[in-house]
């Protein structure tokens, strides 16, 4: 009987979450107004950092897939980006749609004959994988990438016709993406489909023996987190105006996985993982050129400190009210 | 009665050993049949290779005339067979009534869309789906720990719990492994009267069983293996008095 | 015919240099199943130490070439391997019981801190090892002339392979080692000291990775705070391609992605020297999943 009340306690917290959402965005557009150039533009790349991390959430933090090769796919949504951009003046918002589909298909193409890896081969696959992107941009393939300088010149995207150039625009552009984001990924998560892939985080063997296509689900996984990883390529695309090979590499891969981990796999841990790899190294620069040292420290004692991350997923709780109950169970006596 | 599942001569290695050989027998529709015998006699194998976890080396394994061999574990779920774990596999740090809806994932169409956008359908689905895993939990008498986390759960309603995730999949034929292992004697009886109710609801029962009590009072049809060989099949009263099956359990001690 | 000879001692040494590193992948990975990835790191203050003690405490003088060399890779492999014991202690060992990554992050973390550390201590300009530490001398093998700094490198790489094979294979401690690699567990129920193995292989590793890092100062004379990171990664495929936690198969892995990588940069193309070995890995995980000497284990359900 007493179990029975947690179901009203689901709306408790929600009466709670509603004011403070509200809080939280009045707070997040306020800021802004208040801040320097300079902070501003932080902002908008811890933004640009929660958007990457929220894809690559869905990957690992969710199906507990180990992608540490996630820069790759970022940087496919922010070359095509440029490159439909620079040469056949698509505008920008157009392209975020084509840009996370080829990064999605490159991602499913790539990922269908190693998804059944086991854990840490997959891993190292994945590294493999951003090295050989990182190699084959500033190879120039195709002629098309712009070798080791990249690709400048990429147009400014344009809203209702204004066009968004400061960073505060950025601010609310980017996070705007971000809450959109939040807001999608947490229906998914209470879903058929963010059920299956807290299965198959949990315990593969056992998904697949209740029915759940395991394969398919990791590859969907996969595909949905490359799709917007390169929707956020394409922003940072819009947003630098100038692309190159060097900020696609294997230590962007590694800062997002650790922001992912130090998250602990919900959607508000995500975005907190990002601001702490992302805007920590920042707060540190009073250390100047100590301050990436004091950051893998502070990795490391954050790990040792809470191994399952900041904020791990809550229990998902459902309403049952509505389902009237109180018949005797199979097992009982007579 | 027509059977509902037939093998004929299922043969699987691991290496030299022969973990199960040349094994034949039908399980018939409505039915409780149990497979028995000493550990290593190729049990759980025999389940695996059933639900498709193991790929036979030979023979074939028909359930209501369709072959599950070569079909992966989630494909013979959805056709209808279901399976508990020997060794408790729950989502443990998922909650209870969570688990039950897993079992209910091979029933349920949503996509990720619909799933991301809520579409009315999607809503409807998920809906029915709680109410189902909530009436399964009912059944094996877990409702009041549904929104417990499933590895707080006692051994004893874990395998209860089990039981119910694979009853949420609508399944013809549900096969249990060990579902007694630790349970203590109230727990035992109150699982031998839920076997009885899953198979009463007519959902046919395969279990393997260390609990002889347990399987000589529920099970119509008893199969007993040694070294991977059947050696005996028939009732549970047949099967008390054939020399081979007591020289089998006492050669063991 | 020349130029592949040549190629192929030159490959055989950067893969001598490969297998020492991905030595220490394998054996941490095979014990504790966890991705160090500071090992590489590790690797480079190897060889930061071993150029501070040839120049700094002034051995290059004072003794002849070869003693000094051998007391400085002595030295390097001590010091190394005391430092990877801490590193277990202080970012490992707590997380020993927690899931597989937060480990993983932590040694991440590690691997910025020493790279970092690395930097502010010596620099970030690549440093030269002493010329007079590397000789160069010019050894003719059947009418090609092989720099024999490259066949020492080949010759004491194998030679501290073996001897690491001898021990995980014919003493009792090696066995232990083995036997914790397989199940813990049941190592420490037959009393086995399961932490006491789990120091050892802390040790070992980064000592023989300290080691390949002077050999990478003597062989090529140029190193850098970030040559860790190619050198790391190559390394862990090579454990990868071999069969992680194998130790022969780390040794196989690291030849033959030597051998891959020279002759493919020198035959095919260059500027993808890098991704060759990422080809390659990726194609023979296709094929087979647990690496060329990796045994498969069936799930038990």
């Amino acid at each position: 009987m007493l179990k029975r009340s947690g179901t009203t306690s689901g709306t408790i917290l929600q009466r709670v979450k509603f004011p403070a959402l509200v809080a939280l965005t009045a707070l997040a557009a306020g800021l802004p107004l208040t801040l320097n150039p300079y902070w501003t533009a932080v902002f908008v790349s811890i933004g640009l950092g929660a958007l990457l991390s929220l894809s690559l959430n869905v990957i690992l933090g969710r199906a507990g897939i180990f992608n540490m090769g996630h820069a790759a796919f970022y940087a496919v949504g922010a070359y095509v980006t440029a490159i439909l951009n620079t040469r056949f003046q698509v505008p920008v918002l157009w392209l975020l749609p084509v840009a996370g589909a080829a990064s999605g298909l490159c991602a499913l193409l790539v990922a269908r004959p190693i998804i059944h890896l086991r854990g840490d081969y997959l891993l190292i696959v994945t590294v493999g994988i951003v090295e050989i992107v990182r190699i084959a941009l500033i190879n120039d393939v195709g002629g098309l990438t712009g070798g080791a300088n990249g690709i400048f010149g990429i147009a400014r995207p344009e809203i209702f016709g204004i066009r968004i150039r400061r960073d505060i625009q950025f601010y609310y552009l980017v996070w705007g993406a971000v809450a959109l984001t939040v807001a999608l990924f947490s229906r998914l998560d209470r879903s058929r489909v963010g059920r299956a892939l807290s299965c198959i985080k949990e315990d593969d063997t056992a998904a697949e023996g209740c029915g759940i296509d395991v394969a398919r689900y990791k590859l969907l996984a996969f595909g949905l987190g490359a799709f917007w990883a390169g929707m956020a390529g394409a922003l940072f695309a819009a947003k630098m105006t100038i692309i190159s090979p060097g900020s696609f590499t294997f230590w962007d891969s590694v800062l997002l996985f650790a922001a992912v981990t130090l998250g602990g796999g919900s959607q508000t841990g995500a975005v907190l993982g990002a601001f702490l790899v992302f805007g920590l190294p920042e707060i540190f620069r009073d250390f100047a050129s100590a301050r990436m040292l004091v950051f893998g420290l502070a990795l490391m004692a954050m790990m040792v400190v809470r191994p399952q991350g900041l904020l791990p997923p809550a229990l998902r709780r459902y309403d049952t009210r509505f389902i009237t109950r109180g018949e005797r169970a199979a097992g009982d006596g007579e | 009665m027509k059977p509902l599942l037939r093998l004929t001569n299922v043969t699987k290695r691991f290496g030299g050993l022969i973990a199960v050989n040349e094994v034949s027998f039908s399980a018939d529709e409505g039915g409780i049949t149990g497979i028995i015998g000493p550990n290593g006699a190729g049990k759980t194998t025999l389940f695996n290779l059933l639900t498709g976890n193991y790929a036979p080396d030979g023979g074939d394994i028909l359930f209501r005339d369709v072959s599950l061999v070569g079909r992966k574990p989630h494909e013979i779920v959805a056709l209808g067979v279901a399976r508990t774990f020997q060794s408790i596999r729950l989502f443990s740090s998922m909650s209870v009534l969570e688990n039950a809806l897993a079992g209910r994932h091979c029933r349920m169409r949503a996509g990720l869309l619909s799933s991301m956008f809520g579409s009315a359908a999607q809503r409807r689905e998920e809906r029915a789906a709680v109410e189902r895993a909530v009436r399964e939990l009912e059944f094996t008498g877990l409702a009041e720990f549904l929104n417990d986390k499933a590895g707080s759960l006692s051994y004893g309603n874990r395998r209860l719990l089990e039981i119910a995730r694979a009853l949420a999949s609508d399944p013809i034929l549900i096969a249990l492994d060990e579902p007694a292992g630790s349970m203590n004697q109230p727990e035992t009886e109150v699982l031998v009267r839920l076997i009885r109710a899953v198979r009463d609801r007519g959902i046919s029962v395969m279990l393997i069983e260390h609990d002889m009590g347990l399987v000589m009072q529920v099970c119509e049809k008893l199969i007993v293996l040694e070294y991977g060989i059947k050696i005996a099949e028939g009732s549970p009263a047949e099967i008390r008095g054939n020399p081979r099956v007591i020289e089998a359990y006492l050669g063991q001690d | 015919m020349d130029q592949l000879f040549l190629q192929l001692v030159n490959g055989l040494a950067v893969g001598g240099i490969y297998a020492l590193v991905a030595l220490g992948y394998t054996m941490v990975y095979g014990v504790l199943k966890l991705i160090n990835f500071a090992h590489g790191d590790l690797f480079t203050i190897g060889a930061y130490l071993g150029l501070t003690l040839f120049v700094g405490m002034g051995l290059a003088g004072t003794l002849t070439v070869f003693p000094a060399v051998l007391s400085v890779a002595v030295m390097v492999m001590g010091l190394t391997a005391l430092l990877g014991g801490v590193l277990e202690r202080v970012a490992y060992r707590p997380l020993r019981k927690a899931g597989r990554l937060s480990a993983v992050v932590s040694a991440l973390g590690a691997s910025i801190f020493f790279q970092n550390a690395v930097m502010l201590v010596w620099g970030a300009n690549y440093e030269v090892y002493p010329e007079v530490m590397r000789p160069s001398t010019v050894i003719f093998l059947f009418g090609t002339g092989v720099p024999l700094i490259r066949l020492l490198i080949i010759g004491v790489s194998l030679m501290l392979m073996l001897s690491l094979y001898g021990f995980i294979h014919h003493t009792r401690t090696g066995t232990a080692v083995r036997a914790a690699a397989i199940d813990q567990g049941a190592a420490a129920l037959m009393g086995i000291n399961v932490n006491r193995i789990i120091t050892l292989v802390f040790l070992i590793g980064p000592g023989l990775g300290g080691v390949a890092g002077v050999m990478v100062g003597l062989s090529y004379g140029q190193i850098d705070f970030s040559m860790g990171f190619s050198y790391g990664l190559k390394a862990f495929t090579a454990a990868v391609l071999g069969g992680i936690g194998n130790i022969p198969g780390a040794m196989l892995g690291g030849m033959l992605l030597g051998l891959i990588e020279t002759l493919g940069s020198a035959y095919l193309t260059i500027a993808w020297k890098d991704a060759i070995s990422f080809l390659v890995l990726i194609l023979i995980l296709i094929i087979r999943p647990t690496g060329i000497l990796g045994e498969r284990t069936a799930e038990k359900l």
